[in-house]
């Protein structure tokens, strides 16, 4: 190929890199760097218009190389690999360079020295970019079974959707029974249906279904390999199996927070809302006697500092519980201490509407004055009032949040996905992909991603399923062409590559010259091992060659100092 | 360095792609903050990252070098991590051997969702580097020194029997030598120990006798060691035809790398 002209595009990211970096004088400065033939910045490069500008810049500025400082390629290299291709600029000639998630996100308070780091690693992208050579996809076959971690509510509605369009399913299960957090809930909102016979005939389904394999009291060992061709491990009673599936769908779901030593919590004159809806299934229907008045305070334990998250559910559960509450026993007082009531949308706005119909009473309090639980009474302080009332209680009901599954970090090392500060699954972009995980061919829903009521969390699992079915149903994947080359002349036949590779994807062969090191491009995943570790250097990457590595590495040098 | 002269370490970070270098972007989504000193590559596998790579940025004036892959038993490639572990437990042995603070580079694991972790890793190295000031400045060595023993390092890091040796660690402890015979770590150990000093005495001697020739007592005396510990250091490198002799000085021969 000709003389590099690299094409640098820097993304202001509406104010998430703009706001915390000199823009003007980045765009300046990588306007001097060596092959750099054109400079631009945008306000979102990823939009249609930043793309388009792309694609006008290789066409009319003949650029041959082409740089984007931005988010992070994670989410986004893709993207602009196409957008490259589209433009007819083979898309291995792209280079990312991360300003935002490994820069300005995490600089914050130091324009200046962020501005300045920022300035080295776009000069050490370019430097990279300068070796970057062309690279065509190479295709695997995808395994059209899938995995799915946890039976609930979401788990059973994935596992069901991918199984009815004839995918093998694979689904674990930590605990005896399939069913989850529903299986203890009382009923449904809006509509008011019972929980509990609603999951149970999704249980029957997944367990009749000719293409789902249950495995309960099972727990995943281990997941290995690659988008299409995941190797998993299920341990079951101290037995193991293991299978292949294309692709693994997250649903292991969230657990009810305990709100030890809140509002004098005792599990019996002071529970929670998950164990008073529980009361209500086991008792079908029926109070404790001598149940006459019901308080419930709302937010306990979250939105505060320790988890400043809305659990998103508790607001439309208290509704729903108030609701049936005062159908059931009309004479019952119910209360609810709120700090906010989220009633989404209309369905959910003209329930809470009716509940104060029916005579809910609803007291806004706030965090700086929390109502205090008494004996036989609560006393708050009511925000629109303003005045301290005091109600009776035989029953303080408390709602508290959905936390984090319980091994929900084991498990997202093990398939190498993130999860949050509170042990939430981290989906691969909020608004573009926010069913995928980062890593291709994994996907979540339901809880284990955010608090979720009933209602998104089907849709989450149909369209994760969706997003599953899409890899699953297209018999191959393109993948990245990162593989071993190998130089014959500088290879002497040691033979170490192949001792180290994991993927048996390198092998000696009987060549004219002698015996060979040969890479087979199919097998290969493109780690490296063999070429790190060449006795006579002769072994290198593709796209992660040791020229590109190093230009990289030596353009460090011109850091500011 | 800032504007204010304060000394700012230039750290280069290399990241595995599944795990570290998502835990980084991790850590950026969750907006945890640290100090804007390092430089990250971004690699498929911790075990892409060749020992000479480390040293080549060292010379390229890193003042400290993080290496971050996978977990032990999560690595992405099944035992990238393993081969990285071997070599830059070696690469740290020799950067000591050349008189370079072993504490300036740094192996680790971060997982995916550990943004916080590596919030504090870069920070606390950051810290350590800072204490350490400058490469060369605590090793109390001349910018000079420093560039000619990382060219020796380098040599030792790109030599086929240290990089046969590490690459057969895991193979030889596992399944034994070619015979089949059983390795003792310990023994395998004291090898690579035994190689990768002389390698390096050899490679300081010719790094020394690049530009001027030298006797093997003046060798002895640059590289601080007895001359008869030179002397057959010189006798192989003669025999492989890296030096010749130039001359004599006295009764000393002067040797000097060759063309």
């Amino acid at each position: 190929m000709s003389e590099a002209k690299v094409g640098v595009f820097v993304c202001h990211c509406g104010s998430n890199i703009a706001g915390f970096l000199d823009l003007p004088a980045l765009v300046e400065y990588t306007q001097q760097l060596p092959n750099v033939a054109f400079v631009q910045d945008n306000l979102y490069t990823c939009a249609d218009a930043g793309r388009a500008q792309i694609a006008k810049a290789i066409a009319e500025q003949d650029l041959n190389r082409v740089v984007v400082a931005s988010c992070t390629p994670r989410t986004h290299e893709p993207l602009f690999r196409s957008t490259c291709q589209q433009a007819g600029l083979n898309p291995y000639l792209f280079e990312f360079v991360n300003i935002r998630d490994q820069c300005s996100w995490v600089h914050m308070q130091e324009r200046e020295q962020a501005t300045e780091k920022a300035k080295d690693l776009i000069r050490m992208g370019v430097a990279r970019a300068v070796f970057l050579e062309p690279g065509e996809e190479i295709e695997v076959d995808v395994v059209p079974a899938a995995l799915v971690v946890g039976a609930g509510l979401a788990g059973l509605t994935a596992a069901l959707s991918l199984a009815n369009r004839g995918l093998e399913v694979k689904l674990v299960e930590r605990e005896p029974t399939m069913g989850g957090l529903l299986r203890s809930k009382h009923r449904l909102y809006p509509t008011g249906e019972g929980a509990r016979s609603w999951i149970a005939a999704k249980i029957e389904a997944a367990k009749k279904h000719p293409n789902i394999e249950v495995f309960t009291e099972a727990e995943v060992r281990a997941v290995r390999g690659f988008v299409g061709n995941y190797e998993v491990v299920v341990e079951q009673g101290g037995r193991e199996f293991g299978f292949s599936v294309g692709a693994v769908i997250v649903a292991t779901g969230a657990k009810v927070f305990e709100p030890i030593g809140q509002y004098g919590y005792d599990g019996s004159k002071v529970v929670t809302q998950a164990e008073f809806e529980k009361s209500l299934v086991d008792q079908h229907g029926e109070l404790d006697p001598g149940v006459h008045s019901i308080v419930m305070i709302q937010c306990v334990g979250s939105r505060n500092e320790e988890r400043p998250y809305c659990s998103r559910i508790c607001c439309m559960t208290a509704v729903k519980n108030a609701l049936f509450i005062k159908e059931a026993n009309p004479e019952v007082g119910v209360y609810v201490i709120y700090r906010d009531m989220l009633t989404l949308g209309a369905v959910y706005e003209a329930l809470y509407r009716e509940a104060r119909g029916r005579g809910v009473i609803f007291l806004q309090y706030s965090p700086d004055a929390p109502p205090t639980v008494g004996d036989g009474q609560v006393t708050v302080y009511d925000e629109l009032l303003g005045q301290t009332l005091t109600v009776p209680s035989d029953l303080v009901v408390l709602a508290s949040p959905l936390v984090g599954q319980d091994g929900a970090a084991d498990l997202a090392q093990m398939l190498k996905v993130p999860v949050d500060e509170h042990g939430f699954f981290l989906e691969a972009h909020v608004k573009l992909r926010p069913l995928d995980f980062a890593t291709d061919g994994m996907y979540l829903c339901g809880c284990a991603h955010w608090p979720s009521d009933v209602g998104e969390t089907v849709a989450q699992a149909h369209g994760a399923a969706a997003r599953a079915a899409i890899l699953l149903g297209a018999g191959a994947v393109a993948v990245e062409p990162i593989v071993s080359v190998v130089d014959e002349n500088a290879c002497i036949g040691c033979g170490l590559c192949e001792t180290v590779c994991p993927y048996k994807a390198i092998v000696l062969k009987d060549t004219e010259v002698g015996r060979k090191a040969s890479t087979i491009a199919a097998s290969c995943k493109g780690c490296g091992v063999c070429g790190a570790g060449c006795p006579e250097q002769a072994i290198t990457m593709q796209h992660y060659s040791n020229q590109q590595l190093l230009a990289q590495i030596d353009a460090l040098a011109e850091m500011a100092g | 360095m800032t504007a204010q002269g304060q000394f700012e370490p230039r750290i280069l970070g290399f990241l595995c792609n599944w795990c570290s270098y998502a835990g980084a972007d991790l850590a950026g989504v969750s907006r945890f903050q640290y100090p804007p000193t390092i430089r990250i590559i971004r690699v498929m596998c911790s075990g892409r990252v060749d020992p000479a790579f480390v040293v080549r940025g060292f010379s390229r004036g890193a003042d400290g070098v993080m290496v971050l892959g996978c977990h032990p038993g999560d690595c992405h490639y099944a035992t990238g991590n393993y081969y990285a572990q071997n070599r830059i437990k070696a690469l740290t042995r020799l950067l000591e051997l050349a008189g370079i603070l072993p504490e300036r580079l740094m192996l680790d694991w971060v997982s995916a969702g550990e943004g916080k972790r590596f919030a504090t890793l870069v920070t606390d190295f950051t810290e350590r580097i800072r204490a350490l000031g400058p490469l060369g400045q605590s090793e109390g060595l001349s910018n000079d020194e420093l560039q000619q023993r990382l060219a020796a390092a380098s040599r030792v890091a790109h030599s086929q029997q240290i990089r046969w040796l590490i690459g057969r660690k895991r193979d030889m402890l596992d399944k034994g030598d070619v015979y089949s015979q059983p390795v003792d770590p310990e023994a395998f150990e004291a090898l690579l120990e035994e190689t990768l000093s002389t390698e390096y005495l050899k490679s300081r001697l010719l790094e020394l006798a690049t530009d001027r020739a030298l006797s093997v007592k003046e060798m002895a005396g640059a590289v601080g060691v007895a001359p008869r510990v030179v002397l057959p250091q010189v006798a192989a490198l003669e025999q492989a035809g890296l030096i010749s002799m130039v001359g004599i000085e006295g009764r000393s021969p002067k040797y000097m790398r060759g063309e």
